[in-house]
C-alpha cells in the first residue's frame, strides 16, 4: 500500500520511539528568530548544553525591527536589547544569521524559502506558528515553543505525536481576482479555525497544480489558522524550478540527483488520508474576515452573517466579534470605511504579492488621509521590487514604502493601529489586539484587496475597482 | 534531570469564558519583548483584564472572590493561534497550575505540558457546571486527578481527558522531554548520518 509524503518524511526521520509512546523526530532545518529564541539560548547555558548542529540553524530578525528607521540602536531599548541578543547567541553558537547588513533579512518564512534553505523531504522547525508556510515544498514544518526550540538547539530534535492527515483537494480554476489567500480563508471559513486539530493538511488537485510555489506558500502559511499544525503540498517540476540556483540549494552538479529523491517523497497515487476534503475553484470568491478570528470569513458580496444564520456553537464568538468589530450583522462588509491599509506579511509578503498590486494600481491613488504602506517580506524581495520598479509604482500611488520585517502583521515594532483604527490587511491574523491596539480592527483579505481598499477609502470588490472581468 | 512527579493538583478555580481564546489575548504582542520569561505572569490576559489607562476592567481574573486561583477554567479551541511559550509561560507566571477548557489549539497544549502544567479537555455542560459552583463558593477547593481523568469539587466529579501520552509524561516526571531527547543522541547521528541536507557542505 502506498505512503503519504508525511509518512515517508516522517520515517525517515524517526529516531526512535521514547518511554511515553511519541516520537523522537530529527528536525533537519531549525529557523530562529529574536523573539521566540533568546529564553531558549538562556535554557541551554543553564543546563550546560551546546548547540548539537550549528550547521542546521539558520536565524533572522523580523518581528520587532522598525521599517522605517533601520540605523542601531533602534530607539526602542527593549527591540535593540533583543536584536543585540540574538546577534550574540549566533555568533557564540557558529550560527548562520542574516542580520540587516547582510541584504538578505527579512520575515523568517520568506528567508527560508528564498535562500533555498527550505527544501523538499525535510523536516523543518521554527519557533513561529506559520512555520508550516515551508510546507509548500513538501517538507513537513512545525511551530514550535520555546522549550522545544531548546530542544532542537541541543538535541535537533523533538517529542512529537504523530498526526493524521487530511487530504484537501482543490480543484478547477480560480476566477479571475481570486486569489491563493481567497481559497485559504475559504478553507478555513469551511472547516472551522480548530477543524485541523490533529491534522496534517495535505493540500492538492488541479488548482494547487496550477499555482505557483509562491501562492502553495501563501496557503501553506494559513494552515495553522484553521487548526493545522501543518501543511503541505506534495514537490514537483515547480518546486524544482523555483528551488534551482538559490543559495542553499544543492549545487547544480548534484541537483538532478538531488531532485530524484525529493520526487519519491511526493505522495503514492495509491496512498491512504485519514480524511479527504474537497472544493471546486470556482465556488471559490474573493474573501474577506468581518470578526476576530480568521474563520470568521464571508465573500465580498454577502452581508455579515446574522446570530440567527449561525450554528449555535459560533454565536458566542459572533456577538464578541460584532462588539469589537463594530460592524452590523446583516449588512453588507462592502463600503465599511477603513483608516489603514497593510500589504505586508508572511502571507501575502512575497515579490508575486507585490506584482499583481503594482499592476493594477499604476497611475492610481491612494485615498487622502488614509495611511497605507507596503512592507516587503525580505530585503530580498524589496531589493527586486525596487530594480523592476515596483516600489516606485507604490510610492507614486502614495503608499509607503518600507523595510523588511513583520511590521503591523502582529505590531511589535512601532507600526501599529491606534484606537479603534480598522486595517485592511493582508496578514493573517484578525485576533483583538493583534495589529497593536486593544480596540483595533483587522479584516483580512488578499493583497490585491487590500490595494482596492487603499483607493477607495472602504472595503470593496477589488474587481470592480480595477475591472477584472471574467 | 528529576521533574516531579503530577498525578494530583489542587487550588481554587477561575472561569474565563469564551471560545477562541488566541495567544494574543493571553499575552498581548508587546510584552514579548524580553529575553527572559520572567515577570511575564502580570501580563496575562493585560488588555482583557486593563484599559488603556491600566485601569482594571471587570474580569474575572481582577474580582477578588477568585484571586489566587490556580486551575483556569475556558472554553473551545483555547491557546490558539501563535506558538508563543509566552502564553502558558505568563498564565503560569501569573500562578495557575493547570488548565481546563472544551479543547485546546496543539502548540499551547504541549507547550503548557512541557512547562509541567496540565491542560484537560471536559464536556462543554461540564466547565459550566463547574464554573457555577466555583462562582457559588469561589474558595471551594478544585482537585485534579490526572491518573484517573478526574476533576471533582465538593462531592462532584466530572470526568476530564487528556491525552495518553500527556497523562503519561506527567505521571512520570518526564514532561519536559529534554532529559529523554538527550539520551537517545547516538540514535540522533545514526538517523541524521543518513540524510543527504544533513551533511557539512
Ligand atoms: S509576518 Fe506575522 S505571522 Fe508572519 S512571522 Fe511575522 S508576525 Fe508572524
Amino acid at each position: 500500500m502506498g505512503k503519504t509524503l508525511f509518512d515517508k518524511v516522517w520515517a525517515a526521520h524517526t529516531v526512535r520511539e521514547l518511554p511515553n509512546g511519541m516520537t523522537q523526530l530529527l528536525i533537519g532545518t531549525h529557523l530562529i528568530h529574536e523573539v521566540t529564541s533568546p529564553q531558549a539560548f538562556g535554557m541551554l547555558r543553564d543546563l550546560n548544553l551546546k548547540v548539537l548542529y550549528p550547521h542546521r540553524t539558520f536565524a533572522t530578525v523580523d518581528h520587532i525591527v522598525p521599517t522605517d528607521e533601520r540605523e542601531e540602536p533602534f530607539s526602542d531599548k527593549l527591540a535593540d536589547a533583543m536584536i543585540k541578543e540574538l546577534r550574540k547567541n549566533c555568533a557564540e553558537n557558529d550560527i548562520k544569521f542574516f542580520d540587516l547588513s547582510s541584504g538578505h533579512q527579512g520575515i523568517v518564512h520568506i528567508v527560508g524559502p528564498e535562500q533555498g534553505i527550505t527544501q523538499p523531504g525535510t523536516t523543518i522547525a521554527c519557533g513561529d506558528s506559520h512555520t508550516s508556510t515551508h510546507g509548500a515544498f513538501g517538507s513537513i514544518a512545525f511551530g514550535i515553543g520555546t522549550s522545544q526550540v531548546r530542544d532542537v538547539l541541543a538535541t535537533q530534535t523533538m517529542a512529537l505525536h504523530k498526526p493524521k492527515v487530511r487530504r484537501i483537494n482543490v480543484n478547477g480554476k480560480l476566477s479571475p481576482g481570486v486569489y491563493a489567500k481567497d481559497v485559504i480563508l475559504h478553507i478555513i471559513r469551511m472547516l472551522g479555525v480548530n477543524g485541523g486539530l490533529g491534522y496534517a493538511y495535505e493540500y492538492g488537485g488541479s488548482t494547487f497544480d496550477a499555482f505557483t510555489q509562491e501562492e502553495r506558500m501563501t496557503v501553506c502559511n494559513m494552515s495553522i489558522e484553521g487548526g493545522a499544525r501543518v501543511g503541505y503540498v506534495n514537490p514537483d517540476q515547480t518546486t524544482f524550478d523555483y528551488l534551482r540556483g538559490r543559495p542553499y540549494a544543492p549545487a547544480q552538479a548534484h541537483f538532478d540527483a538531488a531532485v530524484d529523491q525529493w520526487k519519491a517523497f511526493a505522495s503514492d497515487a495509491d496512498c491512504t488520508y485519514d480524511d479527504i476534503v474537497n472544493f471546486q475553484a470556482s465556488d471559490i470568491g474573493p474573501t474577506v474576515t468581518w470578526g476576530i478570528n480568521p474563520g470568521q470569513a464571508i465573500f465580498i458580496d454577502e452581508n455579515i452573517p446574522a446570530l440567527a444564520d449561525l450554528p449555535a456553537k459560533d454565536r458566542g464568538t459572533a456577538e464578541e466579534a460584532y462588539a469589537h468589530m463594530k460592524l452590523r450583522p446583516g449588512t453588507p462588509i462592502k463600503g465599511t470605511k477603513i483608516d489603514v491599509a497593510f500589504l505586508g506579511s508572511c502571507t501575502n509578503g512575497r515579490i508575486s504579492d507585490l506584482k499583481e498590486v503594482a499592476q493594477h494600481i499604476q497611475g492610481k491613488k491612494v485615498k487622502p488621509g488614509l495611511k497605507a504602506i507596503v512592507v516587503p517580506g525580505s530585503q530580498g524581495v524589496s531589493a527586486i521590487a525596487e530594480a523592476m520598479g515596483l516600489a516606485e509604482i507604490f510610492r507614486e500611488a502614495g503608499f509607503e514604502w518600507r523595510g523588511a520585517g513583520c511590521s503591523m502583521c502582529l505590531a511589535m515594532n512601532p507600526d501599529k493601529l491606534i484606537g479603534d483604527q480598522l486595517c485592511a490587511s493582508s496578514s493573517n491574523r484578525n485576533f483583538k489586539g493583534r495589529q497593536g491596539s486593544p480596540t483595533g480592527r483587522t479584516v483580512l483579505m488578499s493583497p490585491l484587496m487590500v490595494a482596492a481598499a487603499a483607493l477607495t477609502g472602504e472595503i470593496s470588490d477589488a474587481r470592480e475597482v480595477f475591472g477584472i472581468h471574467g | 534531570m528529576s521533574l516531579a512527579k503530577i498525578s494530583q493538583l489542587a487550588g481554587t478555580g477561575v472561569y474565563v469564558a469564551g471560545d477562541d481564546v488566541d495567544t494574543d489575548r493571553i499575552i498581548p504582542a508587546r510584552f514579548m519583548k524580553c529575553v527572559t520569561f520572567d515577570g511575564l505572569g502580570e501580563f496575562a490576559f493585560y488588555d482583557e483584564r486593563f484599559d488603556a489607562n491600566n485601569q482594571p476592567k471587570a474580569h474575572p481574573m481582577n474580582d477578588p472572590q477568585f484571586a489566587g486561583a490556580s486551575i483556569l477554567l475556558s472554553g473551545r479551541n483555547f491557546g490558539c493561534g501563535s506558538s508563543r511559550e509566552h502564553a502558558p509561560q505568563a498564565l503560569y507566571r501569573h500562578g495557575f497550575r493547570a488548565v481546563i477548557a472544551e479543547s485546546f489549539a496543539e502548540i499551547f497544549f504541549g507547550n503548557s505540558i512541557t512547562l509541567g502544567m496540565p491542560c484537560l479537555v471536559m464536556d462543554g455542560r461540564d466547565i459550566r457546571a463547574l464554573a457555577e459552583l466555583i462562582a457559588e463558593a469561589p474558595q471551594s477547593e478544585i482537585n485534579i486527578d490526572i491518573t484517573a481523568g478526574q476533576v471533582g469539587i465538593a462531592d462532584v466529579t466530572f470526568p476530564a481527558m487528556i491525552p495518553s501520552h500527556a497523562q503519561e509524561a506527567l505521571i512520570n516526571g518526564r514532561w519536559d522531554a529534554i532529559a529523554d531527547l538527550l539520551e537517545g543522541l547516538n540514535a540522533v547521528h545514526a538517523t541524521a548520518d543518513r540524510l543527504p541536507y544533513m551533511q557539512k557542505a
